[in-house]
């Protein structure tokens, strides 16, 4: 049995993601994601010894484009969605750490 | 009763590859220009677009891992490092985490004294760079993503590192700086911001080993700053022990007008980025064929072409080093020396060359004065056509103008005086005005002979070779 996610851990994983939960949330998720958890400790009991970690699905790799330059959207295009913005800049609040 | 510490010193370095189009998308990779002009659907995170891979940019990387010894991960990654910051509108950096394209690498620097030391590095691996905030005042900052997406490469030192004094530090940014220059894979313009340092620097009772609690300096954009930050930092921690205070992890930024270092943020706050594989991003194998192909592709790099021409030229390691600290200036004395003494140019180039290119500003491959020219400067003077004072003011107008060494000689009259009497009048004028230096001379006072020489060259205006009015002058002066 793998240790049980806590409610304050929900609060930090929230938190980092920016997501704003209620207290209600938070132990409605704390009970879902602990089933969730334990659903993954079923698929544990398989031997995965020597099958690479999968990242992807495809068979792909490699997959490049050149280095050429393409047109870029005009300034107007790009800032078009912008809550704030001034002389072609996105404005946003000012972060204090520099 | 206080303790000596030196510094044990990481070195964390990011350089923006020469490409012509960002890392994922096609906007240019430029810099400077008007605000939000080089960016689209990839570079701005705008929901359902997709990153591809500029091929080049993982070329250089590879070639640069190559370069610094690295191994090879056949096999890599791009990652999702995740935050939230503005300067990166997605959300998160794609870099690499696990099995960066280069690892267990190193590079060996020269210090002033002559001492050389190998300097392990981690890793060397490939990311994007972010956008630039720039506070405007009040509460609000302003974002240009021109920047956003651009490649970025990031060298990491090992751990526990090699770096031992701010000396070393700057050596080895030297170094690394110089090799990424050589290989085309940057323009190194620290001032630009297009090399980034961030030394993070514990320290230890001098003479013992191990590391102690290490701080991380961010935004040094110099040589010179990296070293006096360290030796800053060196100073601070030093304090705090000595004070029976613990040094904190923390990050610092540093402030190059008053010259020191001021709190960021603590360890606990730094952010977790949760990073996982990067779902739009498929992996990047690497063939050995391709690798030993990019492996012989490598240019000379700078401790082989410093080694080369001391030993092809016969110049002094010093000099040396100095004509092979950039590739241009390398090819510049190369191009110069075949068919002139190499000695000869090594001192022109190293010498008043490099003192007009200093008071002008100018880079080498900037300068009006061909490599030709300046050999077959060289060679008048060599020959005998013109003097040493005369070719310095020869290269001078060269500098000046772009003209041939020997249109100048000869619209300018510089050339030296070969005719024997004209010489001759002047040591007989100069021997019959300062009997008493002659009696000097005739006594046995052979360095008195400098004064007639000096009288002689000044009435003949810098213009008649030391050779001949030395031989004059003991001519005469027999015949006396």
């Amino acid at each position: 049995m793998a240790e049980q996610l806590t409610f304050d851990q929900v609060s930090r994983v929230a938190f980092l993601a920016r997501l704003e939960l209620s207290a209600g949330e938070k132990t409605r998720l704390t009970t879902d994601l602990n089933g969730i958890i334990s659903q993954f400790e079923r698929l544990q009991e398989l031997d995965t010894d020597g099958v690479p970690p999968t990242s992807h699905s495809l068979p792909l790799q490699n997959v490049f484009r050149e280095d050429v330059v393409l047109p870029s959207l005009s300034r107007e295009a790009a800032t078009a969605n912008a809550t704030e913005k001034r002389d072609g800049n996105f404005i946003v609040p000012q972060i204090m750490e520099d | 009763m206080t303790t000596t510490y030196e510094p044990i010193v990481g070195m964390e370095c990011h350089a923006e590859l020469l490409t012509e189009s960002k890392m994922f998308c096609g906007c240019a990779n430029a810099f400077g220009g008007a605000p939000n002009t080089r960016t689209c659907p990839v570079c701005l995170g705008l929901p359902g677009s997709l990153p591809t891979m500029n091929r080049r940019a993982v070329e250089l990387v590879l070639r640069t891992a190559l370069a610094l010894h690295c191994e090879i991960s056949l096999d890599c990654l791009f990652a999702r490092k995740n935050y939230f910051y503005p300067d990166l509108p997605k959300g998160y950096q794609i870099s690499q985490y696990d099995d960066p394209i280069g690892k267990s690498g190193y590079l060996d620097i020269t210090l002033e004294d002559g001492r050389r030391k190998r300097i392990h590095i981690r890793r060397v691996h490939l990311e994007e760079d972010t956008g630039k905030l720039i506070h405007a005042g009040g509460n609000e900052s302003e974002v240009d993503y021109n920047r956003s997406g651009v490649p970025l490469m990031e060298v990491v030192t090992e751990f526990p590192p090699d770096i031992e004094s701010a000396d070393e530090a700057k050596a080895y940014l030297e170094k690394l700086r110089s090799i990424l220059i050589y290989l085309d894979v940057s323009d190194g313009k620290m001032e630009e911001g297009h090399l980034r340092a961030e030394p993070n620097l514990s320290i230890r009772p001098a003479g013992t080993s191990g590391v102690g609690v290490k701080t991380e300096i961010k935004n040094l954009n110099s040589f010179k700053s990296v070293y006096k930050g360290i030796e800053y930092e060196l100073v601070r921690q030093s304090e705090l022990l000595n004070a029976g205070e613990p040094v904190r992890q923390e990050t610092l930024g540093w402030n190059d007008v008053s010259g020191e270092t001021y709190h960021m943020r603590f360890k606990e706050e730094e952010q977790e980025y949760r990073y996982f594989p990067e779902p739009d991003l498929v992996p990047l194998h690497f063939e050995t064929a391709d690798i030993e192909a990019a492996r012989a592709d490598l240019p000379e790099l700078p401790d082989a072409k410093r080694e080369r021409f001391a030993s092809q030229y016969g110049l002094r390691e010093y000099d040396a080093g100095i004509l092979t600290a950039s590739r241009p200036l390398a090819a510049y004395f190369e191009e110069a020396a075949a068919g002139a003494d190499p000695k000869a140019i090594a001192n022109y180039v190293t010498g008043d060359l490099a003192k007009l290119l200093n008071a002008s500003g100018q880079e080498i491959t900037e300068t009006k004065v061909t490599a030709a020219h300046l050999r077959e400067l060289i060679m008048l003077r060599d020959g005998g056509k013109i003097t040493n004072n005369s070719a310095k003011a020869v290269l001078a107008e060269m500098f000046e103008t772009g003209e041939a060494p020997a249109v100048i000689v000869e619209t300018r009259g510089l050339a030296a005086v070969s005719d024997d009497s004209a010489v001759a009048a002047e040591v007989d004028k100069a021997l019959a005005a300062s009997p008493e230096v002659v009696a000097k001379i005739k006594g046995g006072n052979e360095k008195s002979k400098g004064f007639l020489t000096g009288m002689v060259m000044k009435a003949m205006k810098g213009q008649a070779r030391p050779d001949v009015v030395n031989r004059l002058i003991d001519e005469r002066l027999a015949a006396l």
